[in-house]
């Protein structure tokens, strides 16, 4: 019993134990800092106590030897006052005395996350940006675009199946219309839409969210009206097929053997399915377009497509389709971005030599 | 010339059959070719290798579905097989998305089979699928048996043992989402990013390229990519002496080794064709000029 | 008009705003409010628009088996196969009727559409592999040495295969990939604002 109490003693408690409200976080939540003792050789973690008035001094968590933070989530509630002690545990169950108390401390919710303050700078920089260049096109003034091969070839691939008396295959992607890519898509379908109308031709979309179907039957109508043949819009012809990805993709390889389009269109986020869509049709033989922003998939577009839209291009194509300056003048935003960002890789890479980090520390998000 | 023309129109059909044999044969008779496991795949091992009964549970969710399921689910079972066998508590989480429950099942159904001596509830808990998606990942950060109630079998979450005192992040140590899909995204978006939880991944060939960056930036522990990931796995799992079944990840890389041989054969060759049929035609196109 | 154009351009304005602001607020009425426009109104919408996704689906179908159009036999199968999963599904739920369905039908049928594309690629990479210029060339040396580098075949052959494949992947596959990153999370923040701020809106019909 003396030995135990000897080597009981001979452990030490954490030092300097403080209490605060952990940040940037919902409430609910009180961290908890200490230095530890000098001597760790006999300790195997910390003990972690906490009492409130309704609640007296219990075990509220447990922290490895090298920890010197705790975050206490149990059943910790907002704008109570808590405070804590904390004590040294050995591997032979053997406990040091109690920590002096930490000040009392309260957890509440706040209102803005400080640590994203880099997101929300940077964020109204870019807005900034897309609002000047957006206004700056009222002035009229002519913004260059590059050429996007793949949609000049649009008129050709729409022309050609019209020439063939064959249908237009569009694939809006697999993804839900709250990526950014499905929309793109749409912004992209309209204009094909009102192209297929002006040749006569027939557009079939097959699609695999029921949202998405419901956004491309009315672009589809809007792009027949507005080539003045609202009455040659087929609602059946824009059909929900499958909610599954390899169920729609077979299905969508059904249509291609069946209806043989000769031209088809992949516009959106595709996934493994990419190879096996275009791979079919570039075995019936139909001239093929695809643009995404799923980098593991553009190597498969472009080995079986004859154009391919890569990455950001998805989302210039609406821009560059309809020639509207206010989109036009968008890109000229973004690309400032990129230019913001490029200069910030170099000046961060270089300084990181010279042991300066603040860049890359003010890049980085916790 | 005229060979090589008639081989660069080579009907697909040949192509496939190549392909059938070259991955059927090796499938039927093993060759275990050496597998050499490559750092992502050794990280990841290592970080569930040195965890304690006390580091907290693994979590494992299967956001996959039968289409990935020979890549996917041999890493699966390792991860199982590896927690388990070192008393390591392990959560099975039925994925994101409502179609991935039965790969979970499946794995589940093997575990029972292989560990009869575990329990469910004590040693491991099916937690099933649960509605959400992102907002499931972000619910979990708040209070996991708010979130899903019961296991899912329908055994409430205060009557499983090994879920005492698991409430949220804080008591998970590493989270391995096993994924056909873009989730470890939203894994490091939701959980990672603004919970601070540890994540690790195994996914398809195709995706494994895409998640170079976050591993180099320290967000993704580690890593298993496609078959070779799992083989890599299993190969570890062996060399430190634990189970590997029958270690199917490192027979199908037999499969694919001999595929892409094929393959590598199929485009030098066509490529020397490419050359021959292009100088005959060269030389055809001269002599009429000549003439 | 005001139906059709303006009052949608409102409700995208204000609740893509209050979705922006409330990734910066973890107060718990942000959380709430995630909870209730994410999860809630998400999920219903989801669901009820099952209701058109199905109505199409068989009136798609329907039609085609009516007019005898090529390959209405498919249509057929189509319609079956629905109706025996829901059935399955509802009647017997996680029972081993369903089950069987899932293991001894979606699984394998899944597999087997996942495992065309070894035999796609293979036709893919002969057909498109050829080195016209120098990019070609570089693009089929690298792709070679990938392939032969990723399976036991590449170690066996030489001990620093894996080595020089990690390389590739984690050095200039890397930095290409990095970049076409940029570019698309640029794309997307920028599409994003457009459409917030209603100067994007091709995707609603009409510019």
């Amino acid at each position: 019993m003396i030995a135990s109490t000897i080597d009981s003693l001979s452990l030490k408690p954490p030092t300097n134990l403080i209490a605060f409200d952990t940040p940037d976080d919902r409430g609910v939540s009180i961290t908890l800092k200490w230095e530890i003792p000098q001597d760790i050789s006999k300790i195997q973690g910390y003990q972690i106590f906490r009492e409130a008035e309704d609640e007296s001094l219990h075990l509220a968590g447990y922290a490895p030897v090298n920890k010197t933070e705790y975050i206490d989530q149990i059943d910790v509630r907002n704008n109570v006052p808590y405070q804590y002690r904390i004590r040294s545990t050995s591997p032979e169950r053997l406990v040091s005395l109690f920590s002096e108390p930490s000040q009392k401390v309260y957890a509440y919710p706040q209102w803005f996350r400080k640590d994203l303050i880099n997101v929300v700078v940077i964020t109204l920089i870019y807005l900034a940006l897309l609002i000047y260049f957006v206004q700056a096109a009222r002035t009229g003034k002519e913004i260059f675009l590059r050429r996007i091969p793949g949609l000049d070839a649009l008129d050709e691939a729409v022309g050609r199946a019209t020439e063939m008396g064959k249908p237009i295959l569009y694939v809006p992607g697999i993804w839900p219309m709250s990526e950014v890519s499905t929309i793109a898509s749409m912004n992209i379908l309209k204009p094909v839409a009102k192209k297929v109308a002006q040749y006569d031709s027939k557009l079939i979309v097959p699609n695999r969210y029921p949202i998405v179907m419901n956004v491309a039957q009315q672009c589809v109508k809007e792009g027949f009206t507005e080539a003045g043949k609202p009455d040659k819009y087929n609602e059946d012809d824009v059909f929900f097929l499958s909610p599954n990805q390899f169920a729609f993709a077979a299905g969508v390889n059904g249509i291609m053997e069946r209806e043989r389009p000769a031209t088809n269109l992949f516009f959106g986020a595709f996934f493994a399915e990419s190879l096996l869509l275009a791979e079919t049709g570039n075995a019936i033989g139909a001239i093929q377009i695809a643009g995404t922003d799923r980098v593991p998939q553009l190597p498969f577009f472009v080995a079986a497509c004859d154009y391919c839209i890569m990455g950001e291009e998805l989302y210039a194509a609406s821009a560059y389709l309809s020639g509207d300056p206010r989109l036009i003048s968008s890109i000229k935003a973004q690309d400032w971005g990129k230019m913001g960002l490029l200069i910030s890789l170099l000046l961060g890479s270089v300084l990181s030599i010279f042991g300066i980090t603040f860049i890359i520390s003010w890049f980085t998000v916790r | 010339m005229k060979f090589w023309q008639r081989f660069l129109n080579l009907d697909r059909k040949w192509i496939f059959l190549g392909i059938g044999l070259v991955v059927i044969i090796p499938l039927l008779f093993p060759l275990r070719l050496p597998v050499k496991p490559s750092k992502p795949v050794i990280d990841l091992f290592n970080r569930i290798d040195t965890l304690g009964v006390d580091n907290g549970v693994v979590w494992v969710v299967t956001d996959f579905d039968p289409g990935t399921m020979p890549e996917l689910m041999p890493m699966t079972m390792s991860v199982l097989r590896h927690c388990l066998t070192k008393g390591t508590p392990v959560v099975l989480h039925g994925g994101l998305w409502p179609a991935y429950i039965g790969m979970a099942k499946m794995a589940m159904d093997n575990i029972a089979v292989e560990f009869p001596d575990k329990k469910i509830g004590e040693d491991y808990v099916f937690l099933g699928y649960i509605p959400g998606v992102t907002a499931v990942i972000l619910a979990i950060g708040i209070d996991i048996e708010t979130t899903f109630g019961t296991d899912y079998y329908g055994v409430p979450y205060d009557s499983l043992p090994m879920m005492e005192g698991v409430k949220n992040y804080e008591d998970i140590s590493i989270i391995v989402d096993i994924s056909g899909t873009r989730s470890p995204e939203y894994w490091l978006m939701y959980g990672q990013q603004r919970y601070g939880v540890d994540v690790g991944i195994g996914c398809t060939a195709v995706s494994a390229p895409s998640y170079y960056t976050f591993l180099q930036s320290g967000q993704f522990v580690g890593m298993m990519g496609g078959l070779k990931g799992a083989a890599e796995y299993e190969e570890l799992m062996e060399r430190y002496g634990y189970p590997t079944g029958r270690r199917p990840a490192t027979v199908g890389m037999d499969a694919q080794s001999f595929g892409h041989l094929l393959i590598v054969v199929l485009v030098i060759l066509g490529n020397i064709g490419y050359f021959i049929v292009r100088r005959g035609e060269r030389k055809v196109g001269i002599e009429r000029r000549k003439e | 008009m005001f139906i059709r154009r303006t009052l949608p351009i409102l409700i995208a304005f204000c609740i893509g705003f209050a979705m922006l602001i409330q990734y910066f607020i973890p107060h718990p009425y942000s959380e709430r409010f995630y909870d209730i426009v994410v999860q809630q109104w998400f999920i219903t919408i989801y669901a009820f628009m099952f209701i058109f996704a199905y109505r199409s689906f068989f009136s798609h179908h329907i039609r085609k088996v009516k007019r005898r159009k090529t390959g209405y036999i498919f249509s057929i199968i189509a319609i079956a196969s629905a109706l025996l999963m829901a059935v399955g599904g509802f009647a017997t739920r996680r029972g081993d009727f369903f089950d069987s369905l899932y293991n001894y039908l979606y699984a394998p049928l899944q597999a087997t559409m996942f495992s065309l594309l070894a035999f796609f690629i293979a036709s893919a990479a002969f057909r498109a592999f050829r080195a016209r210029n120098v990019q070609a060339t570089l693009l089929l040396v690298t792709a070679v040495i990938v392939m032969i580098g990723r399976v036991p075949l590449g170690d066996y052959l030489w001990r620093g295969m894996p080595d020089l494949i990690e390389w590739i992947m984690t050095v200039p596959s890397m930095a290409a990939m990095r970049g076409i990153r940029i570019g698309v999370g640029l794309g997307a923040v920028a599409t994003a604002m457009k459409i917030i701020l209603g100067v994007e809106r091709t995707y609603m019909g009409g510019t």
